[in-house]
Formats: structure tokens, C-alpha cells, sequence
């Protein structure tokens, strides 16, 4: 099979994909995208889309209403994008759009032209009439490859994606030789985007070079990073990227067997995914004799079952295996014995939604974006006490400032930034000072944090340290699978050791426990689980010794976080007389009034949720927290309150 | 091993009917042992003792060796869940964002702990970690729905909700059975 032939097969594939565009085009109705991810979905996408169809049916407007995959913009959920060319507008982005605003949107914007600037985000375009969101920083620092057709096209319509270019990466790659799509890839520099970061190009050579036949390739897609949904968003946004980067990567290394693995936890991609197979399969994208060449790619899905461990690729192999998802000794190699002992390629999404990129426009493309040593982008879901918490996709090398404070907004309420936690599970909490740190893998890891899958959490001042190590290591912990024992009795001692300190029963030797323990099950352990996750300990203790240190010595949680270190009570000076919002919200009833009908708290009682701090009007700020609890003032419930409180019970 | 179909009551019967008529689909080798559980948790929300043994049975490998692997992953619930299951994200963001106090609330309000089912099997609790809408944390999902920036107080009003449903339910039941007698 040649080359032109390849072309000409994809070209009418274009040419229909095209058509379709042209005729949408050409029938000038309003399209309305309305971004259905999980995200949107949890923040009431579906009912915004139920409002639309109602509202123009309603009214008798033709419309076309496409659901679309996250644009990464989550605080702004839920996003639509309207389209509509006889206004005269731009193609605009609205936030929040409630069913209610839906509503209005149909009205004022559809029926009269008014496009109702109170919702506007921006326009999706450069125009004079209405500022562009392409010129907001979180659109004009992004650089983005993996997520660029990400909540621009209908996940489940493969037309679209073809439309913008789709699938000619896979039709250029099955038109050369492998070895030199190999080439490519390694002239790019593309390093794993899994977390380790170990060089795509090798590993695929690797595969290449194995003798054994029947060759299979793997999309690990099993993002079990608690706060991480990257790999999530781009299934369900962009299905098709990843299965062409796949099928181009099967191609490279010889593989006529594809299985992407999935959590389970994420139904929606899930499905989006099936669907996307199916599709390709249909129009001899996938399947039997690609594009009419002799090469055949068998493409299934398997759901992995939630095991944090799984994310690593001997134990993922495992567990496909129908076993439990231990990891095994390398070498050997899974590129020389994998899945049912054959030569296996296991690649994260981010690797190969970033393969079509590469392979279309080289790999000296690639390396123009990003650093020498981490060519590419990064994309990265920031959450936590950030403005505009979503994903990002940057440029390797961009500097957590801007990343945080630039794309992100920074870190809103008026609270100071205290530490961002990089990596998850595996990664580390970095202070203020590494803000000016370049993100790309090898900067990261000198600093104690990790690339890892791509979670990032903002925490200000409130957030406590060791809690946030604690935290973690009560995930590891759980999450060892018990094959070495350093990793299965290390973080459950680590675990004890922290539950300890923020319980205020720390010693002074802990410190030193920790640290030489972490190291311990750092060389005590197999696989990446166990050599990480004493990361978030070690780092918090070179970085945030002090707190440590209060907790042990001084029993007292600076951050006012750790709820055995702290207490509430009430400013009697500041409690307004019969004000009762306190006694309402306490889910304990704890609250009781004292002279002067003001309100005092039951300290055997209370169980520390911090609801009336929330609750208490603010023009009274009544409601104290403090460290350690003993210093909140005795304020003894009247005798008559006991007695009415006892009678009631 | 003993028959497990013996001793069960009306529902665990039906359960293995179901189980013994979708086994035959899937080929008995060892790769399908995962599919075949999520796809009997799937239908039946819980995988029981009889439902294992079946599937052992069926790829011809010991019970002990279902149990293993099924327990090995968070996935997988051996009791019966709850009509509405309630599970509250305790992911990084939902945990700096107070995740457990929302848990907390959960479980006292119902008087059972993470994990567990109500004794008249209307709500269970359990804590899962991350289902990824990081940005709206905290997080619970209520049977499918999500529900993003939890509070305390909202527990409260979602148990209302609930109880202005069943009321509503009842009113209408009574009233299209007062309905019918009249029609008779």
C-alpha cells in the first residue's frame, strides 16, 4: 500500500467530515455548545442543556444543541459556548449558565439579538465587539498540543475531529516505516507523561527490537492520583486523539492487540471511549486492514477496578490478568515480557494524546515548546484555594508563579499562600520560596515534588502540614499492596507516628523517626508506590519543620486545622443578645444560651466542624478558634439550660 | 465445595438465577475473572458469597482465589448496599476543603460509620477518594448525581429533600388508591 493511496483513503473521509461541517455551516441556525463533562454534569449541565431544549422548542427557534468536553475552565461551570452568525457576534462564551440563565440566554440573545453581557465570559474569537477570552491570561499563557480540540468538538462525533485535522497523523505514520515514526518520536524528546518521565522513544524501541510476537499496547489510563482528573477530562473530551496516538504507537512497535485501561470510577469516559472505538472501527480507522493497509489493530477497553497500585505497569498487567495488581520484579522488562508474557508498550493518555502532534509536525516542532531536557507540555488539573481552579496545559518550564498566580488568579479571600502540593500521593508539598521553580520533571524532583500524573492542590495559610501529610500517607498506607514490608508496616508506622503528632500526643523523637523511616521504606520497596510515599512526609519535614514542632512541643496546630489541637467558643463581647443563627446550624446542639441571652459553647459536645464560625453574621464575627484549647474561656451552661436540655432528651 | 444455591433466601436466589444465566457468556479463562465481577456487581450492586463461588466455579479456579482478588480492589462491596448510596469524596482538594467534617455529618445523621448500611438498607456511607470534580470540593455524590461545595447544614437539607420525596409519594399513592375505591 502507498503512500497516496493511504491519502486518498483519508482524504474522502475528510471530504465527508467536511461536508458535514459545510452543511452545518450553510444552514446559519445558532449552534449552542454546552460543555458535558463531569465537571459540567456536576454543576448542573444537564439541567442547563434540559433548560435549552425546552426554551427554544418553546419558543420555536431553530437551534443546534451539541454537547461538548471540558474546555478546563471549571470554576466557570457550567460553560456554553453560543454560536450564533446572524447576530453579527463572534461566537461567545457564557459562565455559570444556570437553567434559568439558559433561559434568558434563549431569550434576549436568540429571539432579539441581545447578547446579554452580564453572562459573558468572552468571545471565542478576536472581534471589536466584545473582548476575546484568548486574551485573558488563562487562555494566552496556555500552550495547549494534548488538549487543543478539548470542549471544541462533540467527543462522540468523530466527524469533527476529522474535520480539524484528525487521524492524518495515523495515515502519515502507516505511510513510512516504523523505525522512522520511532525516529521521530525519540528526535522529539517525548517523555513519559505518566510520571516518571522515562523517554517514549527508547521504550518503544525496546518493544520494537523484542522478538516474541504478538505485541501489545497499552493506554494506562488508570489516574488513581486523589486529585488529579486530567486523563479523565481528555477521554471524555477528545477520545479520538488518544486512540490515534495509540494506533500510531501500536503501529511503531508492532502491536496488533490495543487495550486502553480505565478506571471504573469514571462511567462517562467509560462510555465516551466504547463509543469512540466503535466509530473508528466503522470507518476503518481501527480495526482490520487501517486505511486499507495491511495493518490490523484490535482495540478493547478494561475497566480497572480502583487500585492505586495499578497505576504502576507490572501491576496493572496483573491486574488485566484477572490477578491481584501486585507489581513484579523488572527486569524483565513488560516491552519484553508483559501481558500473558508477551512484549507489552504501556503509555499514560497525555503520552499519546501528544503523539498525533508530533508525528504531523516533527519532532523539532516539539522540542521548540518546553525545555531542552523536558520537551512539550504539561497539564495539570490546580485545584484547591485557587481563583480559577481547573485544567491548565502550559509549556515544560513555566514557573509555578505563573502557572498559580497568573493562569490561575491566585489565591482568593485575601489569604496568603502557603505551600502547593505537586505529585500526589508520590509527590511533595513546596513553600513559598520554590514558586520561581520551572515545572518540567527534573527541576520538580530536585526540589521534592513530582511531575507525577498531574495533580496540583493551592493551599493558603489555613492548611495544615502535617495534616496534609497525614492525609497522604493514610491513602498509601491503605493503598500498599503488601508485597514488600517495608512499604505494607512502614507507612501504617508512618501513619501511627503522624495521627499522633496532630492528635497532640507527639514525642520529640518523632521527627527523627520519620525521617529515618521514610528513607527506609524509600530503599525497602519494589515499585514506585513504596519508593514515593514517604515524599509528602519528607518534604513537609524539610520544608515546614515549625510546624512539626509546634504540634509536638507546644500542642498547638498553627493553621488551626488538626481538631484535637483546637476549640471553638464565643466572644460573650461580641455575641449579639438573642441572635440564635449559631444554636441553628450546630449539628450536635451544642450551642447553648447563657446570661444575657447570648450563646456559649458545650466544649464536651462539640465536635469541631467549624459551622458557626461560618454562620455567625459577620457584622458580629463572634465565634473564636483557637490553639491549643485551652485557651478558649470555660463558659459554664446555666443550671436551668441543663435542666431544660436534659428534660428535652 | 457445597451447593450454593442452597439455603437462600428469595433474593439471593434470584440473584444466582441471574448470575447462572450471564455466566455462559463470558469464556472461562482467568483474563475475564474482573469483568465478570464488575459485571455482577453492576446488576446486583453487591457481590455475595454464592455469586463467587459461582464465577471459581465457572473459570475453574478456587473460591479463595475469587475472594482474593475481588477484595484486593476498593471496587468491589460485599454487603448489600443502600436504596440511595451516598458516598462522600475525600480526594487532596475535598480533604483540605473538610471532606471528613461532610462525612461526619453523614454518619451521624444516619447513626452508621463509613461503609455501612442503615438497618432498613434505605442509605449506606462510604468515603471514596476522588471521583474527580476537584474543583467544586467538597464533593459527595448522592446515587448518581454530584453534589459540588458541600456544607454541614447541606446534609440536613438533603435528608428534607428526601422526606418531602417519600411524603409526597405516599400522599399520592393514598390518594390514587382513595381514587380508585371511589371509581369502584
Amino acid at each position: 500500500m502507498n503512500k497516496k493511496e493511504i491519502e486518498a483513503r483519508l482524504a474522502s473521509i475528510h471530504r465527508e467530515a467536511e461536508g458535514r461541517a459545510e452543511h452545518r455551516k450553510r444552514e446559519g441556525i445558532p449552534t449552542i455548545y454546552i460543555v458535558m463533562s463531569t465537571c459540567g454534569l456536576a454543576s448542573g449541565a444537564a439541567e442547563t442543556k434540559h433548560a435549552f431544549e425546552e426554551a427554544v422548542s418553546h419558543k420555536g427557534i431553530r437551534a443546534r444543541i451539541v454537547p461538548v468536553g471540558c474546555l478546563g475552565h471549571c470554576y466557570a461551570e457550567p460553560l456554553v459556548v453560543i454560536d450564533n452568525p446572524a447576530s453579527g457576534f463572534p461566537p461567545i462564551c457564557y459562565h455559570h449558565v444556570s437553567a434559568g440563565r439558559a433561559r434568558v440566554l434563549v431569550g434576549s440573545y436568540l429571539e432579539e439579538g441581545d447578547p446579554v453581557f452580564e453572562y459573558v465570559l468572552g468571545a471565542m474569537e478576536r472581534t471589536d465587539l466584545i473582548p476575546s477570552v484568548m486574551d485573558f491570561p488563562r487562555f494566552r499563557l496556555e500552550r495547549r498540543v494534548v488538549m487543543e480540540h478539548c470542549g471544541r468538538i462533540d467527543p462522540d462525533d468523530i466527524y469533527q475531529y476529522i474535520a480539524r485535522g484528525g487521524y492524518s497523523a495515523l495515515a502519515g505514520a502507516l505511510a513510512s516505516e516504523p523505525a522512522e515514526i520511532i525516529h521521530r518520536i525519540e528526535a522529539s524528546g517525548l517523555r513519559g507523561r505518566g510520571g516518571a518521565g522515562f523517554p517514549t522513544g527508547r521504550k518503544w524501541r525496546l518493544a520494537r527490537a523484542a522478538v516474541t510476537g504478538g505485541k501489545i499496547a497499552i493506554c494506562n489510563a488508570d489516574e488513581g492520583d486523589p486529585g488529579a482528573y486530567v486523563d479523565r477530562t481528555i477521554l471524555e473530551s477528545n477520545p479520538h486523539q488518544l486512540l490515534e496516538g495509540l494506533a500510531i504507537c501500536a503501529y511503531a512497535v508492532g502491536a496488533n492487540q490495543a487495550i486502553v485501561y480505565v478506571r471504573a470510577e469514571y462511567p462517562l469516559a467509560v462510555q465516551t471511549v466504547k463509543r469512540a472505538i466503535t466509530s473508528a472501527k466503522e470507518l476503518s480507522l481501527l480495526g482490520f486492514g487501517i486505511l486499507g493497509t495491511s495493518f490490523d489493530l484490535e482495540v478493547s477497553l478494561f475497566q480497572g477496578s480502583g487500585a492505586f497500585v495499578c497505576g504502576e505497569e507490572t501491576a496493572l498487567i496483573r491486574s488485566i490478568e484477572g490477578r491481584r495488581g501486585m507489581p513484579q520484579h523488572r527486569p524483565p522488562y513488560p516491552v519484553e515480557k508483559g501481558l500473558w508474557g508477551r512484549p507489552t508498550v504501556v503509555n499514560n493518555v497525555k503520552t499519546l494524546s501528544s503523539l498525533p502532534a508530533i508525528v504531523e509536525k516533527g519532532g523539532e516542532w516539539f522540542r521548540t515548546i518546553g525545555t531542552e531536557s523536558s520537551p512539550g507540555t504539561a497539564v495539570f488539573s490546580v485545584v484547591g484555594n485557587v481563583r480559577h481552579p481547573g485544567l491548565v496545559e502550559i509549556a515544560m518550564g513555566t514557573s509555578l508563579r505563573t502557572l498559580i498566580f497568573d493562569v490561575c488568579g491566585g489565591i482568593p479571600n485575601n489569604k496568603a499562600f502557603k505551600a502547593v502540593q505537586i505529585g500526589g500521593p508520590s509527590g511533595g508539598c513546596l513553600p513559598e520560596r520554590f514558586l520561581d521553580t520551572p515545572i518540567d520533571f527534573d527541576s520538580l524532583r530536585q526540589a521534592g515534588a513530582m511531575m507525577g500524573s498531574g495533580g496540583m492542590v493551592v493551599m493558603d495559610e489555613d492548611a495544615c502540614m502535617v495534616d496534609v501529610a497525614r492525609y497522604f500517607l493514610d491513602f498509601t498506607q491503605k493503598e500498599s499492596c503488601g508485597k514488600c514490608t517495608f512499604c505494607r508496616i512502614g507507612t501504617s508506622h508512618l501513619l501511627n507516628t503522624l495521627d499522633r503528632i496532630t492528635k497532640g500526643n507527639g514525642r520529640e523523637e518523632d521527627v527523627e523517626l520519620l525521617e529515618t523511616l521514610g528513607e527506609d521504606i524509600k530503599n525497602g520497596s519494589l515499585c514506585g508506590l513504596g519508593k514515593t510515599a514517604p515524599n509528602p512526609v519528607l518534604t513537609s519535614l524539610r520544608y515546614f519543620l515549625d510546624e512539626y514542632a509546634a504540634h509536638i512541643k507546644e500542642k498547638r496546630c498553627p493553621a488551626l486545622k488538626c481538631r484535637s489541637l483546637i476549640a471553638y467558643y464565643i466572644d460573650l463581647e461580641k455575641c449579639a443578645r438573642g441572635c440564635e443563627v449559631c444554636v441553628g446550624c450546630c449539628p450536635v446542639e451544642a450551642i447553648f444560651t447563657t446570661k444575657g441571652r447570648k450563646k456559649g459553647i458545650d466544649q464536651k459536645l462539640c465536635v469541631k466542624c467549624g459551622e458557626c464560625l461560618v454562620a455567625c453574621p459577620r457584622e458580629y464575627d463572634a465565634v473564636v478558634r483557637v490553639s491549643p484549647p485551652e485557651l478558649a474561656p470555660v463558659i459554664e451552661r446555666p443550671p436551668d439550660e441543663e435542666k431544660s436540655a436534659g428534660g428535652e432528651g | 465445595m457445597g451447593n450454593p444455591e442452597s439455603q437462600l433466601n428469595p433474593e439471593e436466589g434470584a440473584m444466582v438465577e441471574d448470575i447462572a444465566a450471564m455466566l455462559p457468556a463470558y469464556e472461562g479463562r482467568r483474563g475475564n475473572l474482573i469483568p465478570i465481577l464488575q459485571a455482577i456487581q453492576e446488576r446486583h450492586s453487591y457481590l455475595s458469597g454464592a455469586a463467587m463461588k459461582m464465577v471459581a466455579r465457572h473459570l475453574g479456579i478456587t473460591p479463595g482465589e475469587v475472594y482474593g482478588v475481588a477484595t484486593f480492589y476498593n471496587q468491589f462491596r460485599f454487603q448489600p448496599p443502600g436504596r440511595h448510596q451516598i458516598k462522600v469524596c475525600l480526594g487532596t482538594a475535598c480533604h483540605v476543603a473538610g471532606g471528613e467534617i461532610i462525612l461526619e455529618n453523614f454518619e451521624r445523621k444516619l447513626g452508621i460509620k463509613d461503609g455501612e448500611t442503615t438497618p432498613d438498607r434505605e442509605y449506606s456511607v462510604e468515603r471514596v477518594v476522588c471521583v474527580g470534580c476537584c474543583a467544586l470540593a467538597p464533593v459527595a455524590v448522592l446515587d448518581d448525581g454530584v453534589l459540588g461545595r458541600m456544607q454541614p447544614s447541606k446534609v440536613e437539607g438533603i435528608f428534607v429533600q428526601f422526606q418531602v420525596e417519600r411524603q409526597r409519594q405516599e400522599r399520592e399513592k393514598a390518594a390514587r388508591e382513595s381514587g380508585e375505591q371511589e371509581g369502584d
